[in-house]
């Protein structure tokens, strides 16, 4: 299975069935979190920046585990495709990380009154981005990609470890010294009718995530077999 | 032939690079001078309200002393890489992890002491209350250390590059990260009054973690960078 | 309609991120799409010279 033209006919017949399912699971969110789901009796209709804000802080953390668990494979036994699945989910995670973050304190800026809180969850959101960024620019500095793709691999295991140590850190430091922030509504039991929207938009960005690595990982194989002969065939096969 | 004991491997590298850098002491200087100046720099910018120097002080000196760090991170295995000992240190029959361990306990001694001796001074210049002084000093012995070992796994990921300077500190400045809030609570709970022992214990617990696991990431990173 | 949009005087909030979120959405998606055509391209590029150069 792990030879990468294998990869690349299996994973063109599955994206169209990701890109169709998070499509519908996208509308049926989008639709279900601004029209139907109720507004809060709190904060209005400023809490519905949380279908967009909760499930992309759930895909900034999910595709960085993916990352290290996928990091942990290419090191121990060197399989080509989990190695590009790592780079190819690098900027997928990153802005989604951003996303995140901006929708974060676009969604503060009603309740807490300011643009950037130091709030605990925001900080270690904005490290995250900066181990992301990392990742990023360490697979663009080193030219040999095999290279590259196991340095980045040690990159994101050590990432992984410190993610914790730097959330409980920023806990500490952050409910140390400033009244501890309006929790958002995912404190209090939610009603059905606010989690559905949310569940439906979490299902769709995975969803998502599932097509885009895919589609990226393509690019990157065909990029690192660019001489290989099923690669001329595949192109020649395109040119007439 | 006879080989060399894990710990005479050990002791006879560590001496080697200290010998290495007493011979360019103007070298050691430089992470001093730049820990003084920048931590000059803030009561300038700030302006001269003590209170306000105070509150800051133990975050500028910390911070400074973060930077000091990374600056002269690089020069761990530059030198060494240039010249090619880093490929006979990978051939070595010894762990390389604890070969690398001797290198960063030199790195550490080189730069990190330098800074140590420097901060009390400079404790003074932001008022930090005299009292505050010997935390200060607790958190920059633990600290300091942690920050050579978790700037070893980028410098090694990064010593093949040309230009690694730049994304060296992007990959290493999020990890410091806890130990800076760690080591600054510590200073501020102290000047207040408060007993520290739990910003302290946090800070050797990390201390202890960063030295069995960085050695094998740094060896990992080395490896891979080598090869 | 106008209520609707005006998200109960939120509209400034709740409109931006929806649109951030959907321009993330299609510049990750067209992105791949781009580099795989970039690919494509140069590889059959070369192949042209190559076969040029064997006539």
């Amino acid at each position: 299975m792990g030879s990468p033209r294998y990869f690349y006919h299996v994973a063109g017949k599955m994206i169209p069935w990701f890109a169709i399912s998070f499509l519908l699971t996208l509308i049926a969110g989008v639709y279900y979190g601004l029209f139907v789901a109720p507004p809060d009796y709190q904060q209005g209709e400023s809490y519905r920046i949380m279908y967009i804000h909760v499930p992309a802080a759930w895909m900034s953390m999910f595709i960085y585990i993916v990352m290290a668990v996928a990091g942990v494979i290419s090191l121990v036994w060197r399989i080509k495709i989990t190695e590009i699945t790592i780079i190819s989910s690098a900027s997928v995670g990153a802005s989604f990380t951003f996303l995140a973050l901006v929708t974060g304190s676009l969604w503060g800026k009603p309740m807490w009154g300011a643009w950037w809180v130091w709030d605990a969850r925001l900080t270690s959101e904005l490290l995250l981005l900066f181990l992301y960024l990392g990742i990023i620019s360490l697979y663009s500095a080193i030219e040999d990609k095999r290279v590259a793709a196991r340095a980045i691999s040690i990159l994101a295991l050590v990432g992984v470890v410190n993610i914790p140590i730097i959330h409980y850190s920023v806990e500490w430091w952050n409910t140390l010294h400033q009244t501890s922030s309006v929790t958002i509504t995912g404190k209090q039991a939610m009603p059905t009718s606010m989690l559905i929207p949310l569940l439906l938009m979490g299902i769709s960005f995975k969803l998502y995530y599932g097509a885009v690595v895919l589609m990226r990982a393509r690019a990157e194989v065909l990029e690192r077999d660019r001489n290989t002969r099923w690669v001329r065939e595949l192109v020649e096969g395109e040119i007439k | 032939m006879s080989t060399l004991s894990l710990t005479s491997a050990f002791t006879l590298l560590l001496k080697r690079d200290l010998v290495l850098a007493y011979r360019r002491r103007a070298e050691l200087v430089n992470p001093v001078l730049f820990f003084v100046l920048v931590t000059a720099m803030f009561p300038l910018g700030i302006g001269n309200d003590a209170k306000l120097i105070q509150a800051v002080g133990p975050g500028v000196i910390w911070v400074a002393a973060r930077l000091a760090a990374l600056l002269s991170l690089d020069t761990m295995f530059r030198s060494d890489f240039d010249d090619g000992t880093l490929e006979q240190f990978m051939l070595s029959a010894h762990p390389i992890s604890v070969l690398v361990l001797a290198k960063i306990l030199a790195h550490w001694m080189i730069t990190g002491l330098p800074l140590f001796i420097a901060a009390p001074l400079l404790a003074m210049m932001l008022n930090v209350p005299s009292d505050a002084i010997p935390t200060l000093m607790l958190t920059l012995v633990l600290g300091t250390p942690t920050l050579s070992l978790i700037g070893s796994v980028g410098v090694a990921l990064t010593v093949g590059l040309r230009r690694g300077g730049v994304i060296l500190s992007l990959l290493v400045l999020p990890l410091y990260v806890p130990v800076l809030i760690f080591a600054t609570d510590a200073v501020k709970t102290s000047i207040v009054g408060i007993p520290t022992s739990a910003q302290i214990s946090i800070l050797a617990a990390m201390l202890i973690g960063s030295l069995v696991l960085a050695p094998l990431a740094t060896a990992a990173s080395l490896r891979i960078s080598l090869s | 309609m106008s209520e609707f949009l005006d998200m109960g005087g939120y509209a400034m909030y709740v409109w931006p991120s929806y649109g951030l979120a959907f321009v993330i959405l299609v510049a990750n998606w067209v992105s791949p799409l781009l580099q795989r055509r970039r690919v494509l391209t140069d590889i059959a590029r070369k192949l042209r010279r190559e076969k040029r150069e064997q006539k």
